[in-house]
């Protein structure tokens, strides 16, 4: 296998096949059980989503005491709701205000709130937004369709440490009426990463 | 390192491609993305030389293929280096008998534990914090050719420690040979016009990092 293979494309059938092969060789070694591959997709892929963050963030809107908690020991907080573990072992909630937004990136890899948001969307993942999340935030924001006024800090949240960032966006107006899982409904995963506002349709 | 990964401030990449709303684009990702957590769980190796193993790939390598590709070089790169299988063996996707290894497969019901439990990183020390918020301080101008969490864009600037998060495991010397050593790690304010100059700068915007103590002046 060549290092230095600089295609743009690398075919899909070679890489399927490469996978294919590692896969079977570490089933062949018992390095690696099949089911437990299975149950990991299937975990993040049916399981543990932005849903959880959704909820986390329609309780804090509608009882206090919680979000002051929330806001003191995210990780306790959050963890309440049982919503743990893996890339959430440390966690920090960011509120956004009439005079602050917070946005999230992780520049040097792809580090994200597993437990409250499930795997990043391939957009974060990309060189396009790790790279200028963090010189030109309110440029992004506005390719993401938010234009922060002027006078509204943004503040970039680079996550180059173990811990994780959930933005707490501002509650929509004229949702006084909505119960808990109503308001869940208007808290999308991007609104949690900073990059849209809640109540958004995305 | 200062190696293709390490891309806060880079020019030249154009718009974000917001188009991929899935977890996976196609089936061999899924398959890499189990595989890579599943290897992991064997503790042959930690969370921070897994990164290392992604961002040593040679830098056209990095920018050029995709995000599974990286972890698939990576979880293939540690599962060599740790002994567990050969290049041979990888070209063939078939087991050598002379390669045999002790370790066993982590089972389907094992999943939901390891994973609740994740791997915290907060470290008991003795060792006092030398900072507190309101500090301003300095990152070190500092190349190591080896893994590091500060990443270029804030080497060399002044910033302002907005809070202390407790001594977490220092990721230099954890990628190194997995020792475990406290290092206090400070959530550091820099404005925009210290990262990038008043020219390049956007008005009304700060960058917030969460930075080990080790990597201040």
């Amino acid at each position: 296998m060549s290092d230095h293979n600089h295609h743009h494309e690398r075919s899909l059938s070679e890489i399927e096949d490469r996978v294919q092969r590692l896969e079977a060789l570490l089933v062949e070694k018992n390095l690696v059980n099949r089911e437990t591959i299975d149950a990991l997709i299937d975990t993040y892929e049916n399981k543990v989503g932005p849903r959880n963050g959704a909820r986390v963030v329609a309780r804090a809107w509608t009882d206090a005491e919680y979000k002051t908690r929330l806001l003191a020991n995210a990780t306790d907080a959050i963890s309440e709701m049982g919503y743990q573990g893996r890339q959430g072992e440390h966690m920090e909630v960011v509120e956004n205000t009439d005079t602050v937004h917070n946005m999230v990136v992780c520049t040097l890899c792809s580090c994200y709130p597993w437990p409250v948001l499930g795997l990043p969307p391939a957009w974060y993942k990309a060189s396009e937004y790790r790279a200028r999340a963090v010189s030109e935030p309110r440029t992004v924001l506005r390719e993401f369709g938010v234009d922060i006024p002027q006078q509204k800090e943004v503040r970039v949240w680079d996550s180059t440490a173990e811990i994780r960032y959930l933005v707490l966006p501002q509650r929509p107006a004229d949702t006084e009426s909505l119960n808990q899982e109503e308001l869940a409904a208007l808290v999308s995963r991007d609104a949690m990463i900073g990059v849209a506002l809640a109540g958004e349709a995305r | 390192m200062n190696g293709a990964h390490d891309l806060g401030g880079s020019h030249g990449f154009g718009e974000i491609d917001r188009r991929q709303q899935v977890n996976f684009e196609h089936f061999w990702e899924q398959r890499v993305f189990g595989l890579t957590l599943a290897c992991g769980m064997l503790g042959q190796w930690n969370l921070d030389q897994s990164r290392y193993a992604r961002e040593d790939m040679h830098p056209v390598d990095y920018l050029s293929s995709s995000y599974y590709e990286h972890w698939l070089h990576g979880c293939e790169r540690l599962m060599k280096e740790r002994g567990l299988v050969t290049d041979s063996e990888l070209q063939s996707g078939t087991a050598s008998k002379d390669n045999a290894v002790m370790l066993e497969a982590i089972e389907p019901d094992c999943v939901d534990r390891i994973l609740k439990s994740g791997g915290p990183t907060l470290m008991e020390t003795d060792q006092l914090a030398k900072f507190k918020p309101g500090d301003h301080v300095v990152v070190c101008n500092f190349h190591p050719k080896s893994h590091t969490r500060a990443p270029r864009y804030i080497r060399g600037h002044r910033g302002t420690v907005q809070a202390h998060r407790g001594a977490h495991i220092f990721p230099d010397q954890h990628a190194l040979d997995g020792g475990r050593i406290p290092a206090h790690l400070y959530n550091v304010r820099f404005e925009s016009e210290t990262l990038w100059g008043e020219d390049a700068a956007e008005a009304g915007s700060a960058v917030y990092v969460d930075v080990f103590e080790p990597y201040l002046e």
